[in-house]
């Protein structure tokens, strides 16, 4: 480890802390329907956009009115895209003249983009047009993470409001996320991405003849638009295969920290929206600290790990960090810190391959996304998942000093608990379960890149990921049709399975009277809270996956300590 | 079941107008500021010599003449259409071996070397077209092209030292240079080698060889 890959590091999170509060600020007023600076330019656009689509502006939604709402949105987006990956061929804009997508692929892909996944099965400077880049995916960004948003917003509104039962509109906060917040931003650090390198055009790839005679295949296409919602969004599916370790994505060690900071932006931004909304700042902050003490110990870790190199490697007398996947302007310490931001949010970008990291730097990306993607976390869903824990910590506290438990005045009971369980258990249930189903199938052994117990974590990563609605890969690990399916099934699931439950706790939350704060009420912006609230989320997340990590980085741990290789 | 028809209608007219904002007026915004502000970026960054664009600067290439600095082992020989990494796992066999096998290599194509060996110069980059090397590799790699192109590896240092491009801000990344950079500056310092081979036939042997010298 270096002083400057730490220094790196803590300069990037003192940006993210200081953008916070703007931000978050900001990201309230827009969500509350308050005028911002950008109100004279967009509020037309925005009235106009509610015209043409016969959206009510003012007509709020109960719970599942809003759930459904965003499950018929997914499922015309869904359909969309997969049409449009099935007709490419015939569609303008594909000067490669690439063929439609088989049907497995089509679905897992769009099922990936619908979600918020973005598992990269597709390969997109050899199978994708410009059109389904910039039409498909790159829209898919944008509106994915606004859904995400919305849902948070919505969830928040849960918490704040008393005694209704409605939570917001969906068509209302979906629009706003787009137009206000994804879209300005995305569209200033395009821009700057494009000045550090990133293309932006529409021309055919070009052949051309190196100095030294070889024949090379330049690519291009609308690159930068994509790569920086991909990242703002933290949606994460490249472009190109490589994703963010490819120099067109990602050029220079500056345009990785800009994509670093707009992967963590969102998610901590909206703690602060979350105190601005419920009138508690500083429950807002316990969140952030939370997290910030999360990020901190998995970036200690994977950093370390990468940073100390393979012994296998020393032993033939090349002394060196791991660089086996990495990209040389970035290093140990930029893929080491990419690696926690992509996993801790659920975004899945990378800049360094992960297949090929150490044993323990991999365990540190497959524990981030194992923890439920709280960690700062998706655009939205890394602000709705933490609540879950936050009900469920509050529950636990009661539990233990015997008092009924309280979130901000509101009581929690039977029914919010079961929801916030049903939402916590998602991840575990079904990383778990159908990872052990691979195992026992031969297709889902037949694409394995590595042996070993490196291959199991290959399939634990490929159902972790999914199911975190992550995207990131062990990459050695093939598409075959059981991994399209299966994978694409598991999506679905991490999504709206997560995002169900925690609409209807929001909708029993809202339904509540609040009572003022007494003497003996648990405040969850205290170190005791967020103490409690680390125990909460390590404990699940370790009880839940220490046996099967156990089988997979851990034992290949050992088993490199003793100089065991795999064929 | 009105209600629900009713917001089918909505969630439909809603995608059509993102799509054509957000999927459509966006990029295109993004291109026409871009093609203005960076045309340069915005085309690929394409380094052109005497007119003839011959590779971008951000994008690796394979380099086999004993005359040019050498990249890094690439999982995709250097294709920028197949990008990715061996995701080989550090405990594979097959990584070992190919590290074993690159070590050779490096020790036989660079007798003179002083430096000890690199470790980006024996592992694949994880995009397959990584554009950089460390400075120790690319150091590592003078004593053999200075032998090949008859000059002092002094002054291959030199050609070296004005390529290195440090951390940014002093803390970001890591220093590097740009293989193609000093290739070109070799190339101005001693044009004779390393220059591109004149009839098809040869360029192809060349084109043949590069492919199978950079695979990892």
């Amino acid at each position: 480890m270096t002083a400057a890959g730490w220094s790196a590091a803590l300069a990037f999170f003192g940006i993210v802390a200081l953008l916070t509060k703007p931000l978050g600020g900001y990201l309230a007023r827009v969500f509350e329907g308050q005028r911002t600076p950008l109100s004279p330019l967009l509020r037309p656009l925005e009235s106009a956009i509610y015209r043409v689509c016969g959206v009510r502006e003012d007509a709020e939604m109960t719970w599942y009115e809003y759930a459904i709402a965003l499950l018929l949105f997914s499922a015309i987006g869904f359909a969309y895209l997969y049409v449009l990956l099935r007709t490419q061929a015939w569609l303008p804009l594909n000067p490669q003249h690439f063929a439609n997508l088989s049907p497995a692929l089509a679905w897992n892909t769009a099922i990936s983009f619908t979600t918020n996944t973005n598992w990269q099965f597709y390969s997109g400077e050899s199978s994708l047009s410009y059109l389904t880049q910039m039409a498909g995916l790159t829209w898919h960004n944008f509106v994915s993470a606004g859904a995400g948003i919305a849902i948070a917003v919505a969830v928040i509104r849960g918490v704040a409001r008393s005694q209704t039962c409605r939570l917001g509109n969906f068509w209302v906060d979906l629009t706003r996320a787009c137009l206000y917040v994804l879209a300005p931003v995305a569209f200033a650090a395009a821009i700057v991405l494009v000045w550090q390198g990133v293309p932006q055009n529409f021309s055919p790839y070009r052949q051309v003849t190196t100095l030294q005679g070889g024949a090379q295949t330049l690519t291009g296409g609308p690159m930068a638009s994509q790569e920086a919602i991909k990242e703002f969004g933290t949606n994460g599916g490249g472009f190109v295969n490589a994703n963010s370790a490819s120099p067109n994505e990602n050029p220079t060690p500056l345009s990785n920290l800009l994509e670093l900071v707009l992967m963590f932006a969102l998610g901590a931004a909206l703690t602060y929206t979350y105190g601005t909304m419920v009138r508690d700042t500083r429950a807002g902050w316990a969140l952030f600290t939370t997290m910030a003490i999360l990020f901190f110990f998995g970036f200690a870790g994977a950093y370390a790990a990468e940073a100390a190199g393979n012994p296998l490697v020393h032993q033939l007398g090349v002394a060196g960090a791991n660089m086996e996947g990495k990209e040389c302007r970035f290093g140990a310490g930029a893929s080491a810190l990419f690696a926690t931001v992509t996993t801790d949010t659920s975004c899945g970008a990378v800049n360094a391959m992960h297949d090929s990291f150490m044993p323990l730097g991999g365990l540190v990306t497959l524990a981030n996304m194992q923890l439920g993607e709280i960690v700062f976390g998706g655009a939205g869903s890394g602000l709705y998942g933490m609540l879950g824990f936050v009900v469920l910590t509050v529950f636990i506290a009661g539990l233990m000093v015997g008092r009924t438990p309280e979130l901000l005045g509101k009581k929690i009971e039977r029914r919010e608990v079961q929801f916030a369980i049903l939402a916590v258990l998602v991840t575990p249930v079904l990383s778990l379960l159908p990872s052990a189903i691979a195992v026992m199938v031969p297709a889902g052994l037949a694409t394995l890149g590595n042996h070993g117990p490196h291959g199991f974590s290959e399939i634990l990563y490929a159902f972790t990921s999914t199911n975190a609605n992550n995207g990131s890969a062990f990459a050695g690990l093939g598409p075959n049709r059981f991994y399209d399916y299966a994978t694409g099934a598991n999506m679905l699931l991490g999504r709206f399975a997560v995002i169900v439950p925690m609409l209807a706790l929001a909708g029993s939350l809202a339904g509540k009277r609040a009572v003022p704060a007494g003497p003996g009420t648990f405040s969850t912006r205290s170190a005791v809270f967020v103490a409690l609230l680390l125990g909460t989320i390590v404990v699940v997340g370790a009880l839940t996956f220490l046996p099967a990590d156990a089988l997979g980085p851990i034992a290949e741990q050992l088993f490199l300590r003793h100089g065991v290789t795999f064929r | 079941m009105r209600p629900l028809i009713e917001q089918t209608r909505v969630a439909a007219l809603l995608a059509v107008v993102t799509i054509a904002l957000l999927g459509g007026v966006y990029p295109l915004l993004v291109t026409a500021v871009a093609r203005v502000a960076f045309p340069y970026q915005a085309a690929g960054s394409m380094v052109r010599l005497g007119g003839r664009v011959i590779g971008s600067a951000i994008v690796g290439e394979c380099w086999t003449s004993p005359a040019c600095l050498h990249g890094r082992p690439s999982a995709s020989s250097y294709d920028p259409t197949a990008t990715g990494g061996t995701n080989l796992a550090p405990t594979s066999a097959v990584l070992i071996a190919q590290v074993r096998r690159r070590i050779v290599r490096l020790r036989r194509d660079n007798p003179h070397a002083v430096l000890p060996l690199p470790i980006d110069l024996v592992t694949a980059s994880g995009s397959g077209i990584d554009p950089d090397v460390s400075p120790a590799a690319a150091y590592y790699q003078a004593p053999r092209i200075a032998a090949a192109r008859g000059v002092s590896v002094a002054r291959i240092d030199a050609v070296i030292a004005r390529a290195v491009r440090p951390r940014t801000f002093g803390i970001l990344g890591e220093p590097r240079v740009n293989v193609l950079a000093v290739n070109l500056a070799l190339a101005a310092l001693h044009p004779r080698p390393g220059a591109p081979a004149r009839s098809t036939r040869a360029r192809r042997r060349q084109a043949d060889a590069a492919r199978t010298r950079c695979a990892a």
